[in-house]
């Protein structure tokens, strides 16, 4: 017996001089995976165009019912993506979605995207669930805009819009 | 004489201060020590490295509301933390940290110290039974019983050392460990008293009044706030006056080379300290009927030999 809380007491004393395998969260963060799925983002092309064409695969795939979108045609003078539509609603109810990442894999232009942004608390419902104001990317992915679209690519300047 | 009076009573404000500000410290180097020996941090949150924890924990205490159960006994439910921290703190009264360096310094020091910190268990039990809740109830029973079978070994792993240095007080039983210590002359008393120790300040791995497991949290389920804060303060100044009394019966006292007197008293008391808590962090708590085994027919007939031989050793001498 006392050879076994020896024992014990040995290895409570080697711990203590062991690093803590703590990670201190709010001021360190761990490193995520490259394809980590966090919050949802809609993409723009590089000239402002929403990639956005509103085909709805993305609500149609969601096995969760998480996003709901709503398309509407384009205006051909002045278009808010290079398709025939453009998803005039667009809402993710992250309450809702399981970051199961299918929506990303359904969508056809490579539009919807989940970043990897995971500090998604809010004080209330509502907050919760996104508007497309909240979803589309601020800065431009860089991606141009394909060549062959309805209706045609007029131009950097013609596309960019308010 | 009235000037002697406002000494005795600067000594003792002074004694209280050092032993509250001991206790909050202490809970920030258990916390630590805990958190550390399971690859944790332990409290960093207040203040640097936590240091201010103690400040936070005791505005938390402070604002807490005072509850009392429907059926206590009023009188007795609010004496009972008040009997445990000032028996806690009346008994390092009798300790002296340095040569002279005493409240008070009675022939019978020791003796006088078995007696008060006998009275320890008043609070506890009191406050068990005042609570008028099983758990409290059966936790301060626990704690009455387990208190009682260890002061037995206890006494007599103390009373030979007594024998050994012919005396009662403590600067004679400091001084006749001048050449040796006496966890080197007796350490069978020296592992008996230190267990019974365990038991007497009810720590791990003897911590059965608290079971937390099995009796919610002991003698102390109902109590809140302020009250409850002071059950624990009387819990980690019985630890202080434990590691204390065991630095003055087998590590020396203030003995040692070149430091001044209290700070080896200090070093000890705090390396007792940090031990209490190693074997805090290691130990699982013993089941109820393997404790009062161990105490009745393990401790005592073991102290009771050792009392025998060394009584035997200084007649013959």
């Amino acid at each position: 017996m006392l050879k076994a809380i020896a024992k014990g007491l040995g290895t409570t004393l080697r711990v203590l001089f062991k690093p803590p395998s703590t990670y201190e969260y709010p001021e360190k963060k761990k490193p995520r995976a490259a394809r980590f799925r966090g919050r949802h983002e809609l993409r723009i092309y590089e000239n402002g165009l929403e990639m956005c064409v509103g085909c709805e695969l993305c609500q149609v795939a969601c096995p969760a019912n998480a996003i709901t979108v709503v398309a509407a045609e384009n205006d051909p003078a002045a278009p808010h993506s290079p398709g025939e539509r453009y998803g005039y609603k667009y809402q993710v109810d992250l309450l809702r979605c399981i970051f199961c990442g299918l929506c990303e894999e359904a969508c056809p232009t490579d539009c919807l995207h989940l970043t990897q942004e995971f500090e998604l608390a809010a004080f209330t419902r509502e907050a919760e669930v996104y508007q497309k104001d909240r979803l589309l990317a601020r800065r431009p992915s860089g991606y141009r805009v394909p060549e062959n679209v309805y209706p045609p690519y007029t131009g950097r300047k013609a596309a960019v819009h308010a | 004489m009235a000037a002697a009076l406002a000494w005795i009573a600067l000594k003792s404000l002074i004694l209280i201060l050092v032993l509250l500000g001991g206790f909050a410290y202490i809970m920030v180097f258990e916390r630590k020590l805990l958190g550390w020996m399971q690859y944790r941090l332990g409290p960093n949150r207040v203040g640097p490295w936590g240091l201010l924890q103690p400040i936070a924990d005791g505005v938390k205490m402070f604002f807490k509301e005072d509850l009392m159960p429907r059926d206590a006994d009023p009188i007795v439910f609010h004496t009972a933390p008040m009997i445990a921290l000032a028996v806690a703190l009346l008994a390092y009264a009798l300790i002296p940290v340095a040569p002279g360096w005493a409240i008070a310094s009675p022939d019978a020091g020791m003796l006088t110290l078995l007696a008060i910190t006998s009275l320890g268990v008043y609070g506890i039990a009191l406050g068990g039974w005042a609570s008028q809740s099983k758990y409290a109830l059966l936790g301060s029973l626990r704690s009455t019983a387990q208190m009682v079978s260890y002061e037995l070994a206890m006494g007599m792993a103390a009373l030979s050392v007594m024998v050994v240095a012919g005396s009662v007080r403590f600067a004679d039983i400091v001084d006749a460990q001048a050449g040796l210590w006496n966890i080197v002359r007796m350490p069978v008393a020296f592992l008996v008293f230190f267990i019974a120790m365990f038991a007497e300040t009810n720590r791990t791995p003897f911590d059965l009044p608290e079971a937390e497991a099995e009796l919610v949290s002991g003698y102390n389920t109902e109590y809140s706030g302020m009250r409850f804060a002071m059950f624990y303060m009387a819990e980690y100044v019985n630890m202080i006056t434990a590691a204390s009394l065991i630095t003055l019966l087998f590590l020396g006292g203030w003995r040692g080379p070149w430091l001044p007197p209290v700070v080896w008293f200090l070093l000890k008391v705090v390396f007792l300290l940090f031990v209490f808590i190693w074997v805090r962090a290691t130990l699982p708590r013993l089941r109820y009927d393997r404790l009062m085994h161990f105490g009745w027919k393990v401790l005592l007939p073991a102290s009771a030999a050792n009392l025998v031989a060394y009584a035997a050793w200084v007649a013959l001498r």
